[in-house]
C-alpha cells in the first residue's frame, strides 16, 4: 500500500509530473515563452531541492527502490535537465512555430528517466524507459520542417520500437523461466546455474539496453540521430537518456545473478571492446562536430561497460563518478554547440570549419569547448581524468586485462579527433563566420552555465575528493 | 611549502602572460623571462645553502619535503620531495625556461601572451614531475605538461613541406606520449592493488609501492609499463617516431625545452621510479635496455648524417647521447649513473646552444635546409664560431662537459659490459662525423648566396656566451654537480647491485 511515507520518497517525481501538467495547462491557456521555460527550471529546481529529503528512504513505494543508487542518478537527472532548459530556451528563441511544448515533452521524459533509475520491477522498468522514450521522439523531430530533425525523430523511433521488442521478449523469457517480474524475486529464483532460455533472455535485454546506450553494434542510428536532432534534443539524449538507462542496466546486473554469469559476462567484454574501439575509430575523421561527439560519447558508454563487467561494489563507485564527469563534460561540449547555433536558424552550427579560430574571437567560449574536450580525452587535472583512472582502476582491480587495453588503445585513438577539434578552434585562419555566438552571449544565463560547467571540469579534476565521499556514501548505503 | 612555490610559480606567470598580453607586445615577455629568473634563482639558493650528505644507515635523506592528503578515498597525497638529482634538474628547467623566452624574444610575433602562457605550463609541468613522489601526482604532471606543448609546436610550429604538418608532428607526438603514459597509469595501478592485496593497504607513496611485493610472473610486466613511458619519452630506437618531426616543426623555444628538459624527464623518471620499484626485474632487463641504448647510439648517429634539415640532424643526434644516458642507468654502476646525470646536463646546454643557433640563422635566412646554406663563415659575424663551439661540445671534445659526461658513462659501464663499451665508442667516432658534416655544409664550403647578414645582438650574445661559460665550466670543474647528485647514484647503484644479487641467489637456488 502507498503511505505518505512512500509519498514523500516519490516527492521528486510528482513534482516533475505535475510541472508537465502546470506547463501544459498554460500553454493551452496562453503561449508564454519564457514564462514556460521559467516554470519548467522552477519545477526541476524544487524537485532538486526536496530530492536530499528523500534519502534514506524509511521504505520504498512499491515498484520501486529508493536507494543511493537512485538518489544520486535522481541528481545527475535533475541537473542535466535543468541545463538542458537554460539552453533550450535560448535556443527556441529563434525557432518559428510552437516553442513551449519542447519543455512539456522534456519534463515528461525527465520524469521517465526518474522513474526508470528507480525501478524495481520489470513492468516499472519498461513502463518508464516508454515515459523516457516517448517525449524524445517529440523533442528531436521538434523543428519537423527540417528534413533531418524529422529523419532523426523517426529513425529514432523504429529503432527504439526494435530495441523495445527486444527487452520485452528477454523479459518474457525471464518471466517464463521464474515466474517474477520484481528484481528481488528474480534475485532469489536464479541461485541455480541458469539455464539457456535464462540466458538467452538476459542477452536480449542487455541488448535492448544497448540499444538505448548506443553499444556497438547496436549503434548505428546514433550519428544520424545526433545530427538531425535539435541541439537541447540531443544533449538530453546524451546525458539524461543514457545515464537513466546505463543505471538500470548496472542496477538489473548488480540484483539478477543471471547476468553475472560468465557467458553473458564474456559477451559484455566483446561488446565494450567493440563500443571503444568502434566509438573511437568510427569519430577519427569526422568533420560534423554533432557527429563526432556522438560517436565520443559512444566511445565513453564503452568504457563504461567495464563497470557492468565487473559488477562489484567498486563497479557502483565507478558508474557514479564516471557519469557525473561524463555528464559535466558533455553538456558543457554540447553546450557550447548549442550557444553556438542559438538562436534557432534552421540547421545547428555543427560543422567543425565554423568553429576555426574561435578562440581569437570568443575566448572563453573557446575555452570552454577546449576544457571539455580535454575532459573527453581524459587529460590529467580535468574531471575526465578521474572517471578514466576509476575505470582502468576499475579494470585492473578486477584483472580485465583486455577491457584495460582496449581502454589504453580507444584513449590514444580517440585523442586524433579530439585534439584536431582543439586545434581548429585556436588556428589563426578565420573560418566561415556564418554562425557565431551572440554578443551577449557570456551575460546571459546559459553562457555563465556554460562557465560554471567548465569551472566544474577544473575543479573535479583538481579536487575529486568531495565527488568521490559523495557518490561512496550513496552507493554504500 | 617552497616546493610548492616552486610549481605554482610557473602556472601563475603564464596566466600573468596571458592576461598581460592587453597591456602591450612586451610585458608577456619580461613578465615570463621574470618567472623562470625567479625559478632559477630560488633553486640555486636552495642548492647553495643545501647540504648534500650520503644516505646513511639505508634511509634516503631528502632535502625538503612536503605532504598533503589529496584523494584520501586511494590514499592519493600531494607529496614533494626534493633530493640532489632533482634540485638540479629543477635549476636547470629554470635556466633553459628563461631561455627560451629570450630566444623566442623576436621569433614569436602574434599571440604573445598566449604563447607564454603555453611555455611556462610546460615548465610548470616539468618542475612537477621533478618533484612529485606520490606516482598519482608524478603520472598527473607527467601528461600534463603534453597539452602545452602540443599546442606549442601546433600553433607557433614552422609549417613543413606539405601543408599542416606541424599538427600532424604535435598530434604524433602527443599520441605516442600519452598512449606509453597510459601505459604506466596501467602499471602504477596494477602495483598498487596488488600492494593493496597484499596489506590493505591503499596507496600511491613511492616509499610504500617500493616495499610492494609483485608477484614474480606480474612484476616484468609492470616494469615494462614503466620503461615503455620512459623509452618513449627518452626516447629509445623503436619508440623514437616522434621526435625529428616534433623538433623540426617546433619554435625554436618548444625545440630547446624539448631537448634541453622534456627528455630528461624520461631518464629522471628510470632513476628515481623505474629502477628502485622493480630493481631485480631491472637488472634482469639491462642486457636489453643496453642493447637498445647501443641501438639508439648507432641508429641516431648515422641518420643524422643523412639530415637536410638542420633541426632535424640535431634531433637525430640527442636519440644518440640519450642512448648513452640509458646504457649508464642500467650498467648499476655508480660512476655511470654520475655520467649519466652530467652527460643529461651537458646534452641540455648543448642541444640548446645548437637549437638556439639553429633558430638564430633560421631568422637571418628563412631556412632549414642544409641545401641551401654553406660559407656562412664569412657571411654572419661571430654565429659560426659558437656553432664551431657548440658541434665540439656535443661531440664530446675534451673540456666540454659533454666529454665528461661521456667519459664516465663508458669506464663505468667498463666492467660490467665491456662490450657495450667498445660497441658505444663506436658511436663516438660518428659524433665526429656529423658534427664536423653539420659544419661543413652550413658555414664552410662553396657560397650558397652572396652578401653578409647581421651578427648576433646583445641578447643572443648573452644567451651564447652564457652557455658557452657552462659547458666549459661543467666541463672543467663537475666536482659539486657530482658532490650533489653522489647520493641517488650510491643509493640506486646500490638497489642494482643488490637486485641483482638477489637474481643470483635464487638463480643458483633453482639450480642446486
Amino acid at each position: 500500500m502507498l503511505t505518505a511515507a512512500h509519498l514523500l520518497t516519490l516527492l521528486p517525481l510528482i513534482i516533475v509530473g505535475s510541472t508537465a501538467v502546470v506547463a501544459m495547462l498554460w500553454i493551452a491557456w496562453q503561449r508564454h515563452h519564457a514564462g514556460t521555460a521559467l516554470v519548467s527550471a522552477a519545477g526541476l529546481v524544487v524537485a532538486l531541492l526536496v530530492l536530499p529529503l528523500t534519502y534514506p528512504a524509511a521504505s520504498s513505494p512499491p515498484l520501486m527502490q529508493v536507494d543511493g543508487l537512485a538518489v544520486m542518478a535522481g541528481a545527475l537527472i535533475l541537473l542535466s535537465a535543468l541545463v538542458t532548459v537554460i539552453l533550450s530556451h535560448h535556443y527556441l528563441t529563434g525557432y518559428i512555430g510552437p516553442r513551449e511544448e519542447f519543455y512539456l515533452l522534456l519534463l515528461c521524459a525527465t520524469a521517465g528517466a526518474l522513474a526508470l533509475v528507480a525501478s524495481d520491477h520489470l513492468a516499472m522498468l519498461f513502463i518508464s524507459l516508454e515515459l523516457l522514450s516517448m517525449p524524445l521522439y517529440g523533442m528531436l523531430a521538434y523543428s519537423f520542417r527540417a528534413e533531418r530533425s524529422l529523419e532523426a525523430g523517426i529513425k529514432y523511433l523504429l529503432l527504439s520500437a526494435a530495441a523495445t521488442a527486444f527487452l520485452l521478449f528477454g523479459m518474457a523469457l525471464i518471466y517464463a523461466r521464474t515466474g517474477y517480474l520484481d528484481l528481488a524475486g528474480l534475485t532469489g529464483a536464479l541461485v541455480d546455474a541458469p539455464d539457456a532460455w535464462m540466458l538467452a533472455g538476459a542477452a536480449l535485454m542487455v541488448v535492448g539496453l544497448g540499444f538505448k546506450l548506443s553499444v556497438v553494434p547496436f549503434h548505428l542510428w546514433t550519428p544520424d540521430v545526433y545530427q538531425g536532432g535539435p541541439a537541447p534534443a540531443t544533449i538530453f539524449l546524451a546525458t539524461v537518456s543514457k545515464l537513466a538507462v546505463f543505471v538500470v542496466l548496472l542496477r538489473l546486473v548488480l540484483a539478477a545473478p543471471v547476468f553475472s554469469s560468465e557467458w553473458l559476462q564474456t559477451l559484455v567484454t566483446v561488446l565494450a571492446l567493440l563500443t571503444m574501439l568502434g566509438g573511437n575509430l568510427l569519430a577519427l575523421f569526422q568533420a560534423n562536430l554533432k557527429r563526432l561527439l556522438g560517436y565520443s560519447s559512444i566511445a565513453h558508454f564503452g568504457y563504461l561497460l567495464v563497470a557492468i563487467v565487473a559488477g562489484n561494489t567498486l563497479a557502483m563507485e565507478t558508474t557514479g563518478v564516471y557519469l557525473i564527469t561524463y555528464l559535466v563534460t558533455t553538456l558543457a561540449a554540447f553546450g557550447v554547440v548549442t550557444l553556438v547555433s542559438s538562436p534557432f536558424r534552421g540547421e545547428d552550427a555543427d560543422g567543425l570549419p565554423l568553429y576555426r579560430g574561435l578562440f581569437w574571437r570568443r575566448p572563453y567560449l573557446a575555452a570552454v569547448m577546449t576544457v571539455s574536450f580535454l575532459s573527453l580525452a581524459g587529460i590529467p587535472l580535468t574531471a575526465g581524468f578521474i572517471g578514466k583512472f576509476y575505470v582502468i582502476a576499475l579494470g585492473v582491480a578486477d584483472s580485465r586485462w583486455w577491457l584495460v587495453g582496449g581502454i589504453v588503445a580507444g584513449s590514444a585513438i580517440g585523442l586524433y579527433y579530439y585534439l584536431r577539434v582543439m586545434v581548429t578552434l585556436y588556428l589563426p585562419e578565420p573560418g566561415m563566420r556564418r554562425r557565431d555566438v551572440t554578443n551577449d552571449w557570456g551575460s546571459r544565463l546559459g553562457g555563465i552555465t556554460l562557465m560554471a560547467l567548465a569551472v566544474a571540469i577544473l575543479l573535479l579534476g583538481v579536487y575529486p575528493a568531495p565527488m568521490i565521499d559523495w557518490v561512496r556514501q550513496l552507493s554504500m548505503g | 611549502m617552497i616546493l610548492v612555490w616552486l610549481i605554482l610559480i610557473p602556472f601563475l606567470g603564464g596566466l600573468l602572460c596571458w592576461q598581460a598580453d592587453r597591456w602591450g607586445e612586451q610585458a608577456p615577455r619580461w613578465i615570463a623571462l621574470a618567472t623562470m629568473l625567479f625559478v632559477l634563482v630560488i633553486s640555486l639558493w636552495l642548492w647553495i645553502t643545501g647540504d648534500f650528505v650520503l644516505p646513511q644507515g639505508g634511509q634516503y635523506q631528502w632535502l625538503l619535503e612536503w605532504r598533503a592528503p589529496w584523494i584520501p578515498r586511494f590514499g592519493i597525497e600531494i607529496h614533494l620531495a626534493m633530493d640532489g638529482l632533482s634540485l638540479i634538474l629543477v635549476a636547470l628547467t629554470g635556466f633553459l625556461g628563461a631561455l627560451a623566452v629570450l630566444c623566442s624574444w623576436h621569433e614569436i610575433g602574434h599571440r604573445i601572451g598566449f604563447f607564454h602562457l603555453n611555455l611556462l605550463w610546460i615548465l610548470g609541468g616539468v618542475v612537477g614531475v621533478f618533484l612529485a613522489l606520490d606516482l598519482f601526482l608524478f603520472f598527473l604532471f607527467w601528461e600534463m605538461m603534453l597539452v602545452p606543448m602540443y599546442f606549442l609546436i601546433a600553433l607557433w610550429g614552422h609549417s613543413g613541406s606539405a601543408g599542416q604538418t606541424r599538427i600532424r608532428a604535435a598530434t604524433r607526438f602527443f599520441i605516442y606520449t600519452q598512449a606509453s603514459g597510459l601505459l604506466m597509469l596501467v602499471a602504477i595501478l596494477a602495483l598498487v592493488f596488488i600492494h593493496f592485496g597484499n596489506t590493505g593497504q591503499l596507496s600511491f607513496s613511492y616509499e610504500v609501492l617500493r616495499q610492494a611485493e609483485v608477484p614474480e610472473a606480474i612484476a616484468p610486466w609492470l616494469m615494462l609499463g614503466f620503461f615503455v613511458a620512459f623509452a618513449v619519452k627518452l626516447p629509445v630506437v623503436p619508440l623514437h617516431g616522434w621526435l625529428p618531426d616534433a623538433h623540426a616543426q617546433a619554435p625554436t623555444a618548444g625545440s630547446v625545452d624539448l631537448a634541453g628538459i622534456l627528455l630528461k624527464t624520461a631518464a629522471y623518471g628510470m632513476l628515481r621510479f623505474g629502477l628502485p620499484l622493480f630493481p631485480e626485474e631491472s637488472a634482469e632487463f639491462a642486457p636489453v635496455a643496453m642493447t637498445l641504448g647501443l641501438v639508439s647510439i648507432i641508429y641516431g648517429a648515422v641518420l643524422a648524417c643523412g639530415q637536410q634539415d638542420i633541426k632535424r640532424l640535431i634531433a637525430y643526434t640527442s636519440i644518440s647521447h640519450m642512448g648513452f644516458v640509458l646504457i649508464a642507468i642500467y650498467s648499476g654502476s655508480e660512476l655511470a649513473i654520475q655520467g649519466a646525470v652530467v652527460l643529461m646536463v651537458a646534452h641540455a646546454f648543448s642541444s640548446a646552444g645548437l637549437f638556439i643557433l639553429s633558430g638564430q640563422l633560421y631568422e637571418r635566412i628563412h631556412t632549414r635546409d642544409m641545401r641551401t646554406m654553406g660559407g656562412l663563415w664569412g657571411r654572419i659575424p661571430s654565429l659560426p664560431g659558437f656553432t664551431l663551439f657548440f658541434v665540439a661540445a656535443s661531440l664530446g671534445m675534451p673540456a666540454t662537459a659533454n666529454f665528461v659526461g661521456e667519459f664516465m658513462i663508458l669506464f663505468g659501464t667498463f666492467p660490467t659490459a665491456p662490450v657495450v663499451v667498445v660497441i658505444a665508442s663506436a658511436g663516438l667516432v660518428l659524433a665526429a662525423i656529423y658534427s664536423l658534416i653539420l659544419m661543413q655544409r652550413v658555414h664552410f664550403g662553396p657560397v650558397y648566396r652572396e652578401g653578409s647578414l647581421p651578427g648576433p645582438d646583445w641578447r643572443e650574445y648573452f644567451m651564447m656566451l652564457t652557455l658557452l661559460a657552462l659547458v666549459l665550466l661543467v666541463g672543467l670543474y663537475p666536482q659539486p654537480l657530482l658532490d650533489t647528485t653522489a647520493g641517488l647514484a650510491a643509493t640506486v647503484a646500490e638497489l642494482f647491485a643488490d637486485g641483482a644479487g638477489d637474481r643470483l641467489v635464487e638463480l643458483s637456488g633453482e639450480v642446486r
